[in-house]
């Protein structure tokens, strides 16, 4: 009994070592790459296209229609990086039905990793729209007292982020490990389906909220309150 | 502790390939992708809505085209109405002048007949009139009345007027043949010499006188010499009844034929 992928490790050179979160992430990376290469490779521009191609149109065009409803300007700019925060996280718990597979985002290294990548890029984004002054001075608002508290503000939004997600992964997993120990038959399909569901949906939750808060850096024209969960 | 800080770097590491990865197999590729497709409809939309304003605009052309033709055609067929109607109006001039000019001489052809005809019975009635009276008065002729006749004769010699004795004179004068008295019967003798003598106290002179008879003179009698003629003869009646007849006959009016005016009066 393991509570994190992290243990799982096959092959270790001093620092160096290949666990299973890295494994499995390659794994993803892999599928993801390779599935959008084969798809993407015979594009039709006509009105007659193959299934895939209309899965992935549905898709990217949905994650581009979710960022610019949360009120970034450019989407496309930002559908890089949201997108693959969406994908890489819904493809992670979606593999659960995979037996054998631990999901990456179970490994509180994965999801810190993706909160810290949210929480470079938040200023970067910040500070190539509004320049550094203008990014700066938000910490600023409404007054100068607010300053310590923003800062906490982003340091605290940055850790909820990644402990939510872990937290959430891990706990179906873990429900799961410990269910099969109890009734091993038709009740862990439902806790399974269940986690399916609730991947999903931590899934749209951090690519939501990183989207947010790249909405908030860069003054968006409809700012929305960060609704955490 | 359930972060391990390696695991977090490589995981950085490994998100931002994927985001590299994802940007160049999925988004870029599928963007790419819709908006060529946008492309290409907006450019077949807008083909579509050039094509529709061509259609449009060669159905306008077309329907003010079919207007145009309709009022040409109109006009052709009225002028053509027109034309045949002047036509009929003529071709009916035409063929009423024709019928008039047919009738006038259908008419004169009769009156003409009509008059052929009644010349025709004129001729023979007066032939047959002259010819019963020829006959009558031939068959009544003798000797008896040729002898009063003679008388008739001498008388009508004696009684002339000056100017007609003057030129019977001076004609007989000039002349140096024999008179020659002709009659239809052998006058006898005494009438003869009766006529020598009022002939020789009449002309004055002394001549020769010669008998002669000629039966186409039914009866009467005739003197001649040289071309001169005094005569009194049924012959020389009968002959001025027919001029006169036929004088009378000429100068008659053309009888009128009257002929129905059954043209065909069909106003156009």
């Amino acid at each position: 009994m393991h509570l994190s992928p992290d243990e799982i490790i096959y092959w270790q050179h001093g620092v160096f070592k290949l666990n299973a979160t890295i494994a499995y992430t390659w794994g993803l990376m892999v599928v993801l790459a390779l599935g959008s290469k084969l798809v993407t490779r015979k594009l039709s521009t006509g009105p007659q296209r193959s299934r895939w191609q209309n899965l992935l149109e549905i898709i990217v065009t949905g994650i581009n229609q979710q960022i610019a409803e949360v009120g970034l300007r450019r989407p496309q700019k930002y559908l890089g990086f949201l997108g693959t925060l969406f994908l890489f996280v819904a493809m992670a718990s979606l593999f659960t039905i995979i037996p054998g597979y631990e999901p990456p985002t179970g490994s509180l290294s994965t999801t810190a990793a993706l909160a810290i990548c949210v929480f470079v890029a938040v200023p970067l984004f910040g500070i190539e729209d509004q320049g550094l002054g203008g990014y700066l001075g938000d910490y600023l608002k409404p007054t100068v007292i607010m300053l310590p508290f923003n800062i906490i503000s982003e340091l605290s939004r940055t850790l909820a982020l990644a402990v939510r997600l872990f937290g959430n992964m891990m706990s179906g997993t873990m429900i799961l490990a410990i269910l099969l120990t109890i009734t091993p038959f038709v009740f862990p399909i439902a806790m399974s389906a269940l986690g399916l569901l609730t991947g999903m949906v931590q899934a749209y939750i951090f690519s939501i909220l990183a989207t947010v808060y790249i909405a908030a850096a860069t003054r968006a024209r409809k700012p929305e309150p960060g609704t955490e969960s | 502790m359930l972060i391990d800080w390696f695991t977090v770097l490589a995981q950085v590491i490994n998100f931002l390939i994927l985001v590299w990865l994802l940007k160049r197999f999925l988004y870029r590729p599928i963007l790419d992708a819709i908006d060529a497709r946008e492309k290409r409809i907006a450019s077949a939309m807008a083909d579509a809505d050039a094509k529709k304003t061509e259609a449009e605009q060669e159905r306008d052309a077309f329907q003010h085209k079919n207007e145009a033709f309709d009022q040409q055609r109109a006009m052709l067929l009225s002028q053509a109405t027109d034309e045949a109607k002047a036509e009929r109006l003529r071709l009916l001039d035409a063929a009423r002048q024709e019928s008039d000019s047919l009738r006038a001489k259908r008419q004169e052809a009769l009156i003409s007949e009509q008059q052929g005809l009644s010349e025709a019975l004129t001729r023979r009635a007066r032939e047959e009139v002259f010819a019963i009276a020829r006959k009558t008065l031939a068959d009544l002729a003798g000797e008896t009345l040729e002898a009063r006749m003679a008388d008739v004769f001498l008388r009508r010699l004696r009684e002339m007027d000056d100017a007609a004795m003057a030129g019977l004179k001076s004609a007989f004068a000039a002349s140096s043949s024999p008179l020659l008295v002709r009659t239809a019967f052998a006058l006898p003798p005494p009438q003869r010499a009766a006529i020598e003598t009022a002939l020789r106290e009449t002309l004055g002179g002394k001549m020769q006188v010669q008998f002669e008879t000629v039966p186409d003179l039914v009866s009467g009698i005739e003197i001649g010499s040289n071309g001169h003629k005094l005569a009194w003869s049924i012959t020389d009646y009968l002959a001025s009844l027919g001029k006169g007849v036929d004088a009378l006959l000429k100068a008659q009016p053309k009888p009128e034929v009257k002929t129905g005016q059954n043209a065909n009066e069909n106003g156009a």
